[in-house]
């Protein structure tokens, strides 16, 4: 393969007063992802190229960046793909950078905590045996179970740039995959988080967040199911 | 290089998350000084199953419990399992748990403990139970039950009959919905998490374990943990090999940490090498793919099994499959003549690919380019599972000598830990299973244990000397090595030397090589400087782990002289009961490696040859 530049962010916080771009040139193997390049960066050009990795398959969401201006999973972007020689790297929009690539993740967290993203049940379930669910009910979660918490989405979304309260798609998705769980009883629990005006209806339907996501999920359809939800629960 | 005119708030560093509600005894200044000392009843190291299963028992019990991990706990590896978990629901078919228990037997090759594997498959259908009352999203049979999978090794009958519907299933992301409830559930309990703490070494006094030290990633800072009860729940390390399926976390961590304290580790020559890696980077396809019917296929376009295993074909266990592959390979019938064979998946059609297995799908076209339900996939024999690990009772207690003595206040669950219930092989989907089981079993445990009352125990004056000495060391290293050409040196010899097949002159060049890093590794030097997210400082941490850990590997499978489960020598290559009916215990001193042994617990199942 012909040789590429990446152009990365970097930020020490014990030495940058602000961000830099660094550049390093070198030639990739066929196959390689941006991981691959970057871990060829770190391994050979600069050990002190700092970003976050750990399956490089693309099931634990660590390496969610900017690549090229697109939020994507830097192990499951092939470099070839991306057509061009010269690849940009950032760390992801809308979060505090903590080093390099690394950014402060904990407002995504917090607001998955506000959602309450666990199954709430009141009825006690069967003793030593499962809860029945049909295959129709356990269909309703394909497309919200997948999400691998990797901030791809609501970092996209310029309505979580402007409103740092707004839960965000990452967070709304998680609601809809339970309050969409034949089995969950949490409507109750979760309706003033979501019915909110950081909730549902802040977002604007920009799809941000459906070009996002590295697993093809699509938050805004959750978001626009959730607001009928919402809307049938009130009435 | 040019400044940055970007839309980033920079120099906002991450709020401490350490020390909101933790009782902090004392503070001294960051840097390399302890930094923080914290006291929990209970301290769980690492964040996968067995860890958060551990951690919720003892939360649920009213006790404070605290647990540490490198990652954030959805990262961990638990996550990328994908085909199943085993439980004899028999929800489809017939099924019962004495034939798991059998099928797990003859998988270990005989070297499993059968009081240890009874336990494990009996309270399997309650664990799956628990799990689907956490709320996992199951897949589900036309009644509403809990779907399950064919999945290698595992049949009805005792080893006679035909492969049993066993593997509880969430499409074949399996591992990744376990994760994920799991952490949901700590959540839901208000288990505190110490995200992205790096743990350094034990804390030991008059024979009792009292806590850890660990490393603050995000800010820098040695941290000290006091705990009545520890826990270790830190992984494999596939990292020792070049083709894995393992995460780049996966570093040996807390075996070589018990090793440095001078405790043994048992069985380390067992590492399971899995069939299906995408061939190149060992990037795991679920056996799951083989359990719904996927064929092996050699260069002459033959399923090569019928020479291996005629009757379970590509549902023999992993260790049969990926000897299969690698002879093939050998004996110039690999693809075009290269080191990988074809999975093929196209007759089983594209519904069934697109809904049984579209991670399958998904993995081969990302990393492989390639569409399963179009092309065949090109996949080799990849290290995926370590069967050794800290030797423990079947309460997940540490054993100090690796037989009867009780390293009071500690306990290992998961697949850092060796009960042992996959012997010399793990069966496929067992792994979710004994992380589950076991991680709820050292939880119990640690609170039956924590109710008797214990105390805090004084913090020795130099608890945390070894990781403050480790970090200052590697912080002011300037020898002329580099820990990646060290760790790449490393991995691509174990993997052709220390793999599939070993014989005795391979495993003592690969020693004499592990040696010689052990010496370099001295001299290595780290390129950034800083405390502050140093992931330089946590690689070279890491290879330290992996050059301790891989030496006893290596060393077990050079004093090995017979070929059992996943362990294949090709100059010993029968199964030695007489001599090597037992386990391995190992321990690393100044004068070499060290051995001892220890008895097999059979109880029921006498050792019969294993064909499949």
């Amino acid at each position: 393969m012909a040789e590429v530049i990446f152009k990365i962010f970097r930020y020490d916080p014990e030495k940058d007063e602000t961000g830099r771009v660094q550049e390093y040139k070198f030639e990739p193997q066929p196959g390689w992802t941006v991981l691959d390049g970057l871990n060829y960066i770190k391994w050979n050009l600069d050990g002190s190229l700092a970003y976050r990795r750990a399956c490089r398959h693309g099931i634990c969401g660590s390496c969610g960046m900017t690549i090229n201006g697109k939020n994507r999973l830097a192990c499951e972007t092939q470099i070839k793909d991306l057509g061009t020689s010269v690849i940009t790297i950032e760390p992801l929009r809308g979060f505090a950078v903590i080093k390099d690539l690394i950014v402060d993740m904990e407002p995504l967290y917090d607001k998955l905590y506000a959602i309450k993203p666990y199954l709430i049940t009141k009825t006690p379930p069967p003793t030593d045996k499962e809860r029945l669910q049909s295959p129709e009910d356990r269909k309703k979660l394909d497309g919200k179970y997948e999400c691998i918490l990797c901030g791809c989405c609501t970092s996209s979304c310029p309505t979580y740039w402007a409103d740092r309260n707004f839960l965000g798609p990452n967070a709304l998705l998680k609601a809809a995959r339970f309050l969409f769980d034949s089995r969950d009883e949490g409507f109750q629990e979760r309706i003033d988080a979501i019915d909110d005006k950081h909730g549902v209806w802040r977002c604007h339907t920009i799809f941000n967040c459906v070009e996002a996501c590295p697993k093809e999920l699509n938050p805004t359809q959750a978001i626009v199911d959730l607001r009928k939800l919402v809307i049938r629960g009130r009435l | 290089m040019s400044e940055y005119k970007g839309m980033f708030k920079v120099g906002e560093c991450a709020k401490y998350y350490g020390t909101e509600d933790a009782k902090v005894i004392h503070e001294e200044p960051k840097g390399v000084s302890i930094h923080n000392v914290h006291q929990h009843d209970a301290v769980i190291v690492g964040a996968g199953l067995a860890g958060m299963f551990a951690a919720l028992e003892l939360k649920k019990a009213g006790y404070d419990v605290a647990v540490l991990t490198k990652l954030f706990p959805t990262r961990s590896h638990s996550g990328a399992a994908q085909g199943g978990i085993a439980a004899a629901l028999a929800n489809l078919e017939e099924d019962h748990v004495e034939w798991h228990f059998f099928d797990t037997v003859k998988g270990s090759d005989y070297l499993g403990d059968q009081d240890a594997i009874e336990m494990m498959v009996k309270e399997a259908p309650k664990i799956i139970y628990e799990y689907e009352h956490m709320g996992v999203p199951f897949s589900r049979t036309p009644d509403g039950r809990i779907m399950q999978r064919y999945f290698g090794g595992h049949v009805k009958d005792f080893g006679r009959g035909k492969p049993v519907l066993r593997a509880c299933m969430a499409a074949d992301r399996t591992g990744h919905v376990l994760l994920h409830t799991l952490w949901e559930q700590c959540v839901k309990n208000g288990v505190r998490f110490y995200s992205e703490f790096f743990v350094l070494s034990l804390i030991l006094k008059n024979g009792k374990c009292i806590g850890v030290t660990a490393w603050d990633l995000i800010n820098g800072g040695i941290h000290v943990f006091q705990a009545k009860a520890t826990c270790f729940a830190t992984g494999g390390y596939g990292r020792c090999f070049s083709i894995t399926t393992n995460s780049h976390a996966n570093t040996a961590d807390g075996l070589s940490i018990f090793l440095r304290a001078g405790f043994p580790l048992e069985d380390m020559e067992f590492v399971q090498f899995h069939p299906t890696g995408l061939a190149g980077s060992g990037i795991l396809l679920s056996e799951g793919a083989r359990g719904e019917g996927g064929y092996l296929i050699n260069d002459l376009g033959e399923r090569f099994m019928k020479r291996y295993a005629p009757d379970k074909m590509e549902l023999a266990p992993r260790d049969v499959v990926s000897r299969a592959e690698w002879q093939e390979i050998m004996e110039g019938r690999g693809i075009n003549g290269q080191q990988y064979v074809y999975l093929d998946l196209r007759h089983l059609g594209a519904e069934k690919i697109k809904e049984r297995l579209p991670q399958v799908r998904e993995l081969a076209m990302k990393f492989a380019g390639v569409d399963p339900i179009e092309e065949p996939v090109p996949i080799q024999p990849t290290a995926h599972y370590s069967m050794g690990g800290i030797p423990v009772t079947i309460s997940c207690r540490v054993l100090a000598d690796g037989k009867e003595k009780w390293l009071e206040g500690c306990w290992a669950a998961g697949e850092c830990s060796c009960v042992s219930v996959h012997g010399a092989n793990r069966l496929g989907t067992n792994s979710l299973l004994d992380a589950s089981v076991h991680g709820k079993r050292a939880g119990k445990d640690m609170v039956a244990y924590l109710s008797t009352n214990p105390v805090f125990e004084v913090l020795p004056e130099d608890a945390a000397e070894p990781a403050i000495k480790e970090v200052e060391w590697l912080l002011n290293s300037n020898g002329p090595e580099r820990p990646a050409e060290l760790r790449k040196i490393l991995q691509e010899n174990m993997y052709t030397l220390c793999g599939v097949f070993r014989k005795k002159e391979d495993l003592e060049k690969m020693y004499d090589i592990i040696k010689d890093l052990q010496e370099r590794y001295k001299n290595i030097h780290i390129e950034d400087r800083g405390t502050k997210f140093n992931t330089h400082l946590m690689e070279a941490i890491e290879l330290g782990h992996l050059l301790e850990t891989a030496e006893i590997i290596v060393a077990g499978a050079i004093n090995r002289t017979e070929s059992r489960g996943a362990h294949y020598r090709t100059d010993y290559p029968k199964r030695d009961d007489e001599n090597w009916l037992k386990h391995t215990l190992a321990w690393r001193t100044e004068e070499g490696v060290k051995f001892d042994y220890k008895p097999v617990v059979i109880t029921r199942f006498k050792p019969e040859e294993r064909k499949y």
